[in-house]
C-alpha cells in the first residue's frame, strides 16, 4: 500500500485580505464585483500600504457589500451616503487612506450629488465605482448608466434617458485621476488602483462589469463569458482621452483607459493653507 | 476627566441660546461639526466654524443634511466627538442617519432649532412640533435620548451633557432647541474647564484578536474602537452579530434590536430629568418644556395670585418621557395642563402615563409666537374648579 504524498493547500493570495469567515458571498456565478475585489487586493499588496490604516465605506447595493467582504476597518453604510460618511472619516484621521467602494446607482443616482462635491473639494478619496449597468440589489431596475435602448425592469420597453458619461462626470466635477476598465482589463485595473492609492485627491476609477443574472439576460446579451469577448473586441484603450468623448452605448466600443491624471491641492491641504494664513500661529489644526 | 481648556471660554458672557449652544459643544468635547445652513440653527455652526480651528478640530459645510448627518458618523468612527445641527426641513432629511447611528451605536449629538412647520413653514419663527419626530423620525424600533433647554444658559449646560450621554449609552443624543431659545440672548456663564466632567469614549482595552465590537460589556454597551488603529472592524447598518457581520434572522433582530432599545429603557431612572417648581402643593401641574415653560410659569404665578395651587414640571430630558414622575403625580394632583407648541405631541404621552386618573388638558399652539400667558391660566383656572 502505497501512501499518497502530503500536499499543502495552496493559500490564494488575496485569501489574507477576505473576511473568509463571511464567504460564500452575496455576488452570482459571473458577475464582476469579484473580480474587481480580487485586483483591489492585488493593489493593496503592490501598494504596500499600512493595511492598517486603509478603510473602506461601501454604500448600498450588490457592490456595497464589498466593504464587508474585506478584513479592512470597512463601513457599510447608508445608501448614496458612502462618500460623505468617508468625507467625515478622512477629515478627521487624515492618516487613514480611504475607499469608497460601491456601485453607479449608489454613487450616481442617490448619492449623485455627494460625489460631484467631494470631486469639487477634492476630497483624498479613492472611488471604485462598479458599472453594471442595473439596479442588482434591487432586481434590474433602470439606473442612470443604463444605455438608451437597454430593456430594465422599470423600463420594459427600452431605457429612453440620455446615461451620465462617468469619466467626463468625474472630471468636470474636479476629479485629480480618472480611469476606466472593464473587467476583462485585471491587469489595468489593479495598476489604476495602485495608481489611485499614490494619488493625492480624488480619485475615480469606473469598472465596466456584466450582471449576468439581470441585465445580460434581460437583454439578450449572453452570458458573461459572452460579455468578456464583447470586451476584449470592443473595448478600445485610449489613455488621455477626451473625457467628453467615452460616452457607452449599448453595443458600442468603451473605450478605456487613464483619462485624467493632474494634481491639484487636496480639501484638507487648501483647509490647512487658507486657515493658516488667516490664523497664523492661533490654527491648532485639524483632527486629533 | 475634565474638558480641554483650550476649548471652554470661562467667565460670565452675553450669548444667544445657539452661541451657547456653540460653546456647550466646545466644552463637551465636540471636534467635528459638518453642517447645512438652515434658519434658525446655523449661528451655532457659523460660531463652531470661528472657533474650532483655535482650538482643534474641524467643521466642514457639506451639500446638504443627509452629507452633513453621515460625515460626523465617519468622523465618529475616527475618534471624533461629533456633532451637527439643523432645523425642520434639515431634521427630516437627518432621519435616515438618527437610525443608522442608533444602529451601529455612535455616540452624536444632532441639534434641532425647531421653528413652525410642517414643510417650509415658518423658517424664523418659532415651533415646538418635531418632538414626536424626534423620537420616532427613522424608520424602524430604537431609543434616543433627547433634551431640551429652556435658555441660552441651559443651552450651554445641557449641550456638555448631551455629548456626555452619547458617549455613555453610544446612542445618538437629540438636542430640541426652539427658535426662541436659540435666538435670545441672556448671560451665560460658563465655568471653568476643571469644573466641567467629561464622559470618556468607551475605547476598548482589548487587543484586536479578542475585540468584538458589539459585545455589550457588563451594562449592555459594546466598547468602542476606531479605524486606523488595527482592529479592522466592520460596522453595518444591517441587523448584526457581535463580530459586526450582518445576521439577517428574527434571532439577531431580536438580540440586537432588544439590546438596543433596552441600553435606554434600563436606565431611565438615571436619565430622565426633569425640574419642578411649587410641585408639593399643587393641584395643577402645568408641563412644558423649552421657551413654553417660561411662559408656563408666568401663567403659574398668575394663578397662584389667584390663589390655585398650580406648580411647575419642565421634562430637561423629554425621551426617555419621565413617565414614572407623571404616574406619580397623576396619584394626587387634580389635573396636569400641557402647554407646547404644537396641536398635542407631549400631551398624548402626558394623557397616557396620568392613565384617567388625573385630568388632563392641551394648551395647543401652531408655532409662530410663543402663548400667551392667558391662554395657560384660563386653562389652570378651568380645570381647578
Amino acid at each position: 500500500m502505497s501512501t499518497l504524498p502530503v500536499v499543502e493547500p495552496a493559500i490564494n493570495p488575496v485569501e489574507p485580505f477576505l473576511r473568509t469567515e463571511r464567504m460564500p458571498h452575496i455576488w452570482c456565478p459571473g458577475c464582476g464585483i469579484g473580480t474587481t475585489v480580487n485586483c483591489f487586493t492585488r493593489a493593496l499588496v503592490e501598494s504596500k500600504l499600512n493595511l492598517d490604516k486603509v478603510a473602506i465605506v461601501s454604500g448600498i447595493g450588490c457592490t456595497g457589500r464589498v466593504a464587508g467582504y474585506m478584513r479592512l476597518d470597512s463601513f457599510h453604510t447608508t445608501h448614496g451616503r458612502a462618500i460623505p460618511f468617508a468625507t467625515g472619516l478622512k477629515l478627521a484621521n487624515p492618516e487613514l487612506a480611504v475607499v469608497v467602494y460601491s456601485g453607479d446607482g449608489d454613487l450616481i443616482a442617490i448619492g449623485g450629488n455627494h460625489f460631484i462635491h467631494a470631486a469639487r473639494r477634492n476630497v483624498d478619496l479613492k472611488i471604485i465605482c462598479v458599472n453594471n449597468f442595473t439596479y442588482g440589489m434591487t432586481g434590474g431596475q433602470v439606473a442612470p448608466t443604463t444605455p438608451v435602448g437597454a430593456t430594465a425592469t422599470t423600463t420594459p420597453y427600452g431605457c429612453f434617458e440620455r446615461p451620465f458619461n462617468l469619466p467626463y462626470l468625474a472630471e468636470s466635477s474636479g476629479a485629480v485621476y480618472v480611469a476606466r476598465w472593464t473587467s476583462f482589463h485585471v491587469r489595468h485595473i489593479t495598476r489604476a488602483m495602485v495608481e489611485a492609492f499614490n494619488k493625492k485627491g480624488f480619485s475615480f476609477i469606473e469598472i465596466i462589469t456584466p450582471c449576468p443574472t439581470l441585465y445580460l439576460r434581460r437583454n439578450k446579451l449572453g452570458d458573461s463569458l459572452d460579455t468578456m469577448r464583447y470586451y476584449k473586441q470592443k473595448s478600445v484603450i485610449k489613455n488621455g482621452a477626451n473625457t467628453k468623448e467615452v460616452e457607452i452605448a449599448m453595443g458600442g466600443e468603451i473605450i478605456c483607459g487613464k483619462f485624467v491624471d493632474i494634481e491639484r491641492p487636496t480639501l484638507a491641504q487648501s483647509m490647512n493653507m487658507q486657515l493658516s494664513k488667516s490664523l497664523g500661529s492661533r490654527y491648532a489644526g485639524g483632527g486629533r | 476627566m475634565k474638558a480641554n481648556p483650550a476649548a471652554v471660554l470661562t467667565g460670565a458672557h452675553f450669548l444667544d441660546g445657539d452661541q451657547a449652544c456653540c460653546e456647550g459643544a466646545l466644552a463637551g468635547g465636540a471636534n467635528f461639526a459638518a453642517g447645512y445652513p438652515i434658519t434658525p440653527s446655523t449661528e451655532v455652526v457659523e460660531r463652531f466654524a470661528a472657533r474650532v480651528p483655535t482650538v482643534g478640530g474641524v467643521f466642514i459645510q457639506l451639500e446638504d443634511e443627509l452629507a452633513a448627518s453621515i460625515a460626523i458618523l465617519g468622523a465618529a468612527w475616527a475618534g471624533a466627538k461629533v456633532f451637527t445641527v439643523t432645523s425642520g426641513p434639515g431634521f427630516s432629511l437627518m432621519m435616515e442617519h438618527i437610525g443608522l447611528a442608533a444602529m451601529t451605536e455612535v455616540p452624536c449629538v444632532i441639534v434641532d432649532v425647531q421653528r413652525g412647520g410642517p414643510s417650509t413653514g415658518l423658517p424664523t419663527l418659532p415651533g415646538q412640533a418635531d418632538m414626536m419626530q424626534a423620537r420616532w423620525g427613522s424608520h424602524g424600533d430604537y431609543e434616543i435620548i433627547a433634551l431640551c433647554p429652556n435658555s441660552p444658559q441651559e443651552c450651554f449646560d445641557l449641550m456638555i451633557d448631551a455629548f456626555n450621554l452619547s458617549e455613555q449609552y453610544r446612542v445618538p443624543v437629540l438636542f430640541m432647541m426652539d427658535e426662541c431659545v436659540g435666538h435670545m440672548t441672556e448671560k451665560v456663564v460658563i465655568p471653568s474647564a476643571d469644573k466641567i466632567e467629561i464622559f470618556p469614549r468607551r475605547f476598548t482595552s482589548l487587543p484586536p484578536s479578542e475585540y468584538l465590537p458589539y459585545k455589550p460589556a457588563a451594562d449592555g454597551i459594546p466598547e468602542m474602537v476606531k479605524a486606523g488603529d488595527g482592529y479592522r472592524f466592520h460596522i453595518t447598518g444591517l441587523t448584526h452579530d457581535e463580530r459586526g457581520y450582518p445576521a439577517m434572522t428574527w434571532r439577531s433582530q431580536e438580540k440586537l434590536v432588544r439590546r438596543l432599545v433596552n441600553k435606554v429603557r434600563e436606565n431611565v431612572d438615571k436619565i430622565t430629568r426633569y425640574e419642578e417648581r411649587d410641585i408639593e402643593d399643587a393641584d395643577v401641574v402645568v408641563m412644558a418644556y423649552g421657551i413654553t415653560s417660561r411662559v408656563a410659569l408666568r401663567a403659574i404665578q398668575m394663578a397662584r395670585a389667584e390663589g390655585i395651587r398650580a406648580g411647575l414640571l419642565r421634562p430637561i430630558v423629554v425621551w426617555p418621557f419621565p413617565e414614572k414622575r407623571i404616574r406619580e403625580l397623576s396619584e394626587k394632583v387634580k389635573a396636569f395642563v400641557v402647554v407646547e407648541m404644537n396641536y398635542g405631541q407631549i400631551f398624548y404621552e402626558v394623557e397616557r402615563c396620568a392613565a384617567g386618573k388625573a385630568r388632563t388638558e392641551l394648551v395647543e399652539h401652531g408655532g409662530g409666537t410663543v402663548h400667551d400667558p392667558e391662554a395657560v391660566l384660563k386653562a389652570i383656572r378651568e380645570v381647578a374648579q
